[in-house]
C-alpha cells in the first residue's frame, strides 16, 4: 500500500468527476427517477475498476479473458451506463433514446445483459449478485482461467440472507479470484442501515466467514487505488481467501445537497437541480486543487 | 400415428437419480464439458455421489442453501458451462423461486435444475411435498419444464439438454419408479408428446410418474370395452398443443392425471388450451386436491385421492356414464 502513482490518482479523480456530471445529466435527460444516492456513492470504485484495474477492453466486451463485474445493487445500473458511454460504447443520445422505450428499449433502471453487451448478468433483485459471482469464480477455476470476478454490493442489501450463503460458500471454496466490494454508504431506502437492521461489525463478520477484508474510504481515489493494487494476482490454481473491500462511502457523494440525505435514495432532477448538482460536482475539483 | 413403444409390464423399478448419475459419468468420460452443483442433497453412495467424488474439479456442493445453489449455478453457466444442478425438490421451486426467475430464466442460461422428490413421493408430509412447482414454473418465461416418465427417459433428457438452449427444470420422483419403456428404442424429443397407447373413447394424459398410472388404468378400462388413448406429456413447456388438440378432436374426451396440485399444472395447461379452442371436448382433472395432503406413504396417498390406476379407471367410468 502507499505506492500508488499520484498522477494516476489525479486522472481517475478527474474521470470520476466527469462521470458524476454525466450521470446527473443522464438522469435529468431520461426524466425519471434514478437511484442517484447509491449511484454517486459507488462512482469512484467503478471508475477505478473500468479505467485501470479490470482487464477490460470496451471495443471487445466479450473478450474471453476479461475480468467480470457483477452489479449486485442492480438499481444503480446508470452509473455503469454512464461509464460505458464515456468509454465510447454508446452515445449519451443513444442511451436516452433507448431508455425504457417500448419498441427499442435497451437501458432500464436495472441492467439487462441481453441488451447491453457490457453487462455480465441481469440483476435487480437484491442478494443475487454474490451467488452469481461465486459461480463465475468457480467457473474460472474449473477452466483454469486467470480472470477475476468483482461484485459490487450495497450495504443495506446485505440484509438479504443469500449474500451470507454465498459468503460462506466462497470462503469454503477459497475463491481467491473473487473480490466483493461493499459500497457501504450506511443508508438504505427508509433511513440509516444501523437503525434498520445493522450489518455491523461487517469486517468481523466477513473475517469469520473466511474472507480477507480491506477497509477504505471509497470516495478517496488514492485509497481505492491502493486497495485494488494490493490484490494478489488472480491464479485459478491457488486457493486462498476471497477478498472483500469494505468501501465506506457517502450516499450522494459529490453533490452537496444529496450527500447523506435519505430522500436522495432515488429521485429525478429538474433543470435547476441539475445545474446545481453539476456546480457542486465541479466544486469538488476546485476544493482538491 | 402412434409412436411404437415397448411397454414394460413387469414393474421393473428404476431410480431416475441413479440412472441419470450414470449418464453424467458417461458424458464426462466422452469429454463433454459441464459443471454440477448440489446443496448437500447427494448421497455419497449414489451414482451421482460417486461421480462427484471422481470429478471434484467440476462438482460443487454449496451446503444446505438452495437459493445460493441456483445463483451459483447461474454464475457457472455465465462462465460458459452447461450446469446440472440436483436440488432437493421441496426446496427448489419456492425457496429459490426468485433465483429461478431472475438468475436462471431472466439471464437465460443453460442450467438444468433437477428437482427430486416430485409430488408426494418423499412421503415426508406437506413440508416435503412438491405440489405447486408446475404452476410456478409454467409462469416463468424462458424455462423449459420436463417431467420424464421414467428413469431412462430422464437420462435421455439429461443428454439431450447438453445441446438444448436456455434454462430447464427436470422434475423427477424420489426413488424407484416403474419403467414405462423397456428400452430406449423410441423417438423422444423435448416438447413432443408421445402417444404410448392408441384409443378412441377418451385420452388420458399423464406427465412424469402418472404416465405409468394412466397406462395401467387404460389397460383396466380396455378389459371393460373402454379404449383410452394415453399420452406421455413429458414436456410441460414448450407444451405440445398439437397433440392435445388432436386428442380433443379425435377422442372428444380428455382426462389429465398428475402428481401435483389440481391448480395450475398439467390439467391447467390442457384446460386452458381446450377452452380457447373451438373443439367440443369433455374434460376432467385427476390430481391432488387443494388441501395440504394427508399423511402416508405415496402409494397410500395416491389410492386415497383416486390417483392410483384403479382409482383413475373408476373416475373415468363414472365420467363417461
Amino acid at each position: 500500500m502507499g505506492n500508488v502513482d499520484i498522477e494516476l490518482v489525479t486522472q481517475l479523480e478527474d474521470k470520476a468527476i466527469d462521470i458524476r456530471k454525466d450521470l446527473c445529466t443522464y438522469i435529468y435527460r431520461i426524466a425519471t427517477a434514478g437511484h442517484l444516492g447509491g449511484e454517486l456513492s459507488m462512482v469512484d470504485v467503478a471508475v477505478a475498476l473500468y479505467y485501470k484495474y479490470m482487464n477490460y477492453d470496451p471495443t471487445n466486451p466479450e473478450m474471453p479473458d476479461r475480468d467480470r463485474l457483477i452489479l449486485s445493487k442492480g438499481h444503480c445500473g446508470e452509473t455503469l451506463y454512464t461509464i460505458y458511454s464515456d468509454l465510447g460504447m454508446y452515445t449519451m443520445d443513444y442511451m436516452v433514446e433507448h431508455f425504457n422505450t417500448l419498441a427499442t428499449g435497451k437501458f432500464s433502471m436495472h441492467p439487462n445483459r441481453k441488451y447491453i453487451e457490457a453487462i455480465e448478468a441481469s440483476t435487480g433483485s437484491l442478494g443475487h449478485g454474490l451467488p452469481i459471482a461465486t459461480g463465475l469464480a468457480l467457473g474460472a477455476r474449473m477452466s483454469g482461467e486467470k480472470w477475476r470476478t468483482f461484485c459490487i454490493l450495497g450495504d443495506g442489501e446485505l440484509q438479504e440472507g443469500t449474500n451470507w450463503e454465498a459468503f460462506m460458500a466462497a470462503g469454503q471454496y477459497q475463491l481467491g479470484n473473487l473480490v466483493a466490494i461493499v459500497d457501504k454508504n450506511d443508508l438504505q431506502m427508509s433511513g440509516n442501515t444501523a437503525n434498520t437492521v445493522t450489518v455491523d461489525p461487517l469486517d468481523e463478520k466477513l473475517k469469520a466467514f473466511g474472507w480477507d477484508v480491506i477497509e477504505i474510504n471509497g470516495n478517496d481515489m488514492r485509497e481505492v487505488c491502493e486497495a485494488l493494487e494490493s490484490l494478489p494476482e488472480s491464479d485459478p490454481h491457488v486457493r486462498r481467501k476471497p477478498v472483500c473491500i469494505i468501501s465506506n462511502t457517502v450516499k450522494g457523494a459529490g453533490v452537496a445537497f444529496m450527500e447523506n440525505v435519505v430522500g436522495w435514495h432515488a429521485g429525478s432532477l429538474s433543470k435547476e437541480k441539475l445545474e446545481e448538482a453539476i456546480e457542486s460536482i465541479e466544486n469538488t475539483r476546485k476544493v482538491r486543487q | 400415428m402412434t409412436t411404437r413403444v415397448t411397454l414394460n409390464f413387469d414393474e421393473i423399478l428404476s431410480s431416475a437419480r441413479e440412472v441419470y448419475g450414470t449418464e453424467l459419468r458417461k458424458m464426462a468420460e466422452e469429454g463433454l464439458e459441464f459443471a454440477f452443483t448440489c446443496s448437500d442433497n447427494v448421497a455419497p453412495s449414489s451414482t451421482v455421489g460417486k461421480f462427484m467424488a471422481d470429478y471434484p474439479d467440476r462438482c460443487f456442493n454449496v451446503g444446505i442453501a438452495e437459493a445460493n445453489q441456483v445463483g451459483v449455478s447461474a454464475g457457472l453457466a455465465l462462465s460458459g458451462k452447461v450446469v446440472f444442478s440436483q436440488v432437493f425438490g421441496p426446496f427448489l421451486p419456492l425457496r429459490a423461486a426468485d433465483q429461478i426467475h431472475a438468475d436462471i430464466a431472466y439471464n437465460d442460461v443453460p442450467v438444468r435444475l433437477i428437482g427430486t422428490h416430485a409430488g408426494v413421493t418423499s412421503g415426508g408430509g406437506p413440508t416435503h411435498n412438491v405440489i405447486a412447482d408446475l404452476a410456478f414454473y409454467r409462469a416463468v418465461p424462458n424455462l423449459t419444464i420436463v417431467c420424464p416418465a421414467d428413469a431412462n427417459q430422464c437420462a435421455r433428457v439429461v443428454r439431450e439438454s447438453m445441446v438444448y438452449p436456455g434454462p430447464m427444470v427436470i422434475r423427477i420422483a424420489r426413488g424407484a419408479e416403474p419403467d414405462v419403456y423397456a428400452d430406449n428404442d423410441y423417438e423422444f424429443k423435448i416438447g413432443k408428446a408421445i402417444k404410448v397407447k392408441e384409443g378412441t373413447d377418451l385420452t388420458l394424459i399423464g406427465t412424469g410418474s402418472s404416465v405409468y398410472w394412466s397406462f395401467k388404468a387404460a389397460e383396466e378400462l380396455a378389459k371393460q370395452g373402454i379404449h383410452a388413448r394415453v399420452l406421455d406429456m413429458h414436456t410441460i413447456k414448450p407444451f405440445d398443443e398439437e397433440a392435445v388438440l388432436q386428442a380433443a378432436s379425435e377422442t372428444g374426451c380428455i382426462v389429465t392425471v398428475e402428481d401435483h396440485s389440481i391448480n395450475g399444472g398439467l390439467g391447467g395447461a390442457v384446460a386452458e388450451l381446450i377452452a380457447e379452442s373451438s373443439i367440443p371436448c369433455r374434460f376432467k382433472r385427476i390430481a391432488l386436491p387443494d388441501e395440504f395432503c394427508v399423511l402416508g406413504e405415496p402409494d397410500e396417498v395416491y389410492r386415497y385421492y383416486g390417483m392410483a390406476p384403479e382409482g383413475i379407471a373408476e373416475t373415468v367410468k363414472d365420467f363417461l356414464k
